[in-house]
């Protein structure tokens, strides 16, 4: 019984997480957006604007939820939900700290890569159920888009699974500091295990999984349909792409979505190539701040503070680059980071087989 | 492919520097000042740009192109500027008065009442016409630019405060005066035939 109680409260506490992440996370883009623009952003709401989204929050509770005439009563109405449940359902494999995952799953990167990968039949349903054309154009897109992306996203952390030997997030996670359970080499010729810290992070293993890891960064951002991979949302050519007929509450869904998205493949980024819950911070002879700062606590510090990071890192580029052409997006996608990420993928298997 | 990739790189980079340097940049609020400053653009680069706007305000000048205002006092109710105005927003009854009844600030005498000044500012194209013909320079376009109004007829600005009454008297005044010249004109064109 008070297992289930423990499922019910871990769920809970996910949903909190991910409903706070994307208050703040919306604000933090306006503010983020109005410095780069030389603007204020929010101001007024509370000190500094704090309340903004809150406040926007609450008007959108009370907004009437219109169903077109035409349109597909229940995709239109479920879409919302199983585009938010896939991101969600996301988080449920992701280490947070040593020992401290909601379901340790010894398939947990493969189950990651599978559940969000239902977003993009949330985002058809979507386009389709709203019988419009803005919809549906945005929908195609971003279907289009996303199933591309997932190609070198995928090859790219198979690079990193090929090296690590498991598709545990957990077993990836503590190899990449003083925790881990065999030799480390930092570049392959360096022994690590000991000393931890920034030296030991899946990037610096191997010279190509930092190649990867930049591959994987912009094909997520492909993923979670941000700039400059947003041609599903084109808000110049597509009012809002795919959820341009939603209102209130589903609208809300929609948002509470992208947001999680941000913050799942930003995590995802982390545990496998920048060290998980690992200190940055290496063992230098007896000042032993590795071991110092390892732990359940440390973990949720150091994940979340490196998240975070990646997370300003993709307002930072959204609010720089324009927008792909659907041409050049699929280019990129298929000329330039696909060969890049087989090749990735050849080096990690040349790499364990004779250089570890 | 590889000068491509390396361009696609150094080129988002100096974007990306672009906008960290603005996004570290002073937060300096907007000092406020008018177009017509020396260095208005300069100091635009100095901090954020956002005009705060009810507390902050730009400077117009006092006679800007906004909202229209007109001096009745000065009025001789020419009927000019609805006549010149290109959207028909002006509305104008006049009624001849039996003497003349003042002087405008420029010595030019009245001799019309406005039984009706109407400005339908939500039909005006802000244009100025009617302020070039007045003859009086009764009729002006201020600095004020904000108005909000609950209902649409409220953008109907209405700057004759005759009453109906008032006007009506005014219209008998005229109407028994012209009575009287009408029976004064035949009583001597009457006398004259009689002389005949």
């Amino acid at each position: 019984m008070n297992n289930y109680l423990l499922y019910f409260a871990i769920a809970i506490g996910l949903f909190v997480f991910a409903a706070l992440f994307t208050l703040f996370g919306v604000y933090a883009e306006r503010k983020v957006s109005a410095f780069i623009q030389d603007r204020l952003g929010p101001t007024e709401v509370g000190k500094f604007g704090l309340l903004q989204t809150f406040a926007d929050f609450l008007k959108m509770l009370q907004k009437e939820l219109i169903i077109p005439a035409a349109a597909d009563k229940w995709l239109f109405m479920a879409a919302p939900a199983i585009i938010f449940v896939a991101v969600y359902l996301g988080f449920a494999a992701l280490p947070w700290g040593p020992g401290l995952v909601p379901a340790h799953i010894n398939l947990g990167l493969y189950y990651v890569l599978a559940i969000i990968s239902v977003e993009t039949l949330g985002i058809l349903m979507a386009g389709w159920g709203s019988n419009n054309k803005y919809s549906i154009l945005g929908a195609m897109r971003s279907a289009a888009q996303i199933i591309s992306y997932e190609i070198p996203a995928g090859f790219a952390l198979i690079s990193v699974v090929m090296i690590a030997q498991s598709l545990d997030l957990q077993v990836i996670s503590s190899q990449q500091g003083v925790t881990a359970q065999e030799t480390i080499k930092f570049l392959g010729f360096w022994d690590v295990t000991h000393i931890g810290g920034i030296l030991s992070w899946n990037i610096f293993r191997a010279p190509h999984l930092l190649i990867a890891f930049v591959i994987y960064f912009i094909a997520s951002l492909a993923e979670s349909n941000r700039a400059p991979f947003d041609i599903p949302e084109a808000e110049s050519e597509l009012v809002a792409g795919f959820h341009t007929e939603f209102t209130g509450l589903r609208f809300a869904f929609v948002f509470l979505a992208e947001y999680s998205m941000m913050f799942l493949v930003s995590m995802v980024a982390i545990v496998v190539f920048v060290g998980s819950w690992n200190t940055p911070l290496p063992n230098v002879g007896s000042v032993r701040l590795a071991d110092w700062t390892t732990g359940p606590g440390w973990g949720i510090f150091w994940i979340a503070m490196k998240t975070l990071l990646l997370v300003a890192a993709q307002m930072w580029i959204r609010w720089t680059l324009p927008r792909f052409r659907v041409d050049q997006l699929m280019n990129l996608c298929w000329k330039v980071l696909t060969p890049l990420s087989f090749l990735c993928m050849l080096i990690s298997g040349i790499w364990r087989v004779w250089l570890m | 492919m590889k000068s491509g990739v390396i361009k696609g790189f150094t080129t988002a980079w100096q974007g990306l520097t672009l906008t960290l340097k603005h996004l570290f940049a002073p937060k300096a609020k907007r000092q406020v000042q008018t177009v017509a400053a020396d260095n208005y653009f300069k100091k635009l680069e100095e901090g954020t740009n956002t005009i705060q706007y009810p507390k902050q305000q730009l400077p117009v000048p006092e006679v800007g192109r906004y909202q229209l205002d007109v001096e009745m006092d000065d009025c001789i109710v020419c009927d000019l500027c609805a006549k010149i105005c290109p959207v028909d927003c002006i509305t104008i009854e006049s009624i001849k008065a039996t003497e003349a009844i003042g002087q405008t600030s420029d010595g030019t005498t009245k001799r019309l009442y406005a039984a009706k000044f109407d400005i339908d500012m939500a039909k005006c194209m802000y244009c100025g016409l009617c302020t070039i013909v007045c003859p009086t320079e009764c009729i002006t376009m201020t600095n004020q630019y904000d108005r909000t109004v609950p209902l649409l007829d409220m953008l109907n600005y209405k700057f004759s405060d005759m009453s109906p009454e008032e006007a009506a008297r005014h219209r008998e005044a005229f109407d028994k005066q012209q009575a009287e010249r009408a029976a004064a004109k035949l009583a001597a064109q009457q006398n004259k035939g009689g002389q005949a």
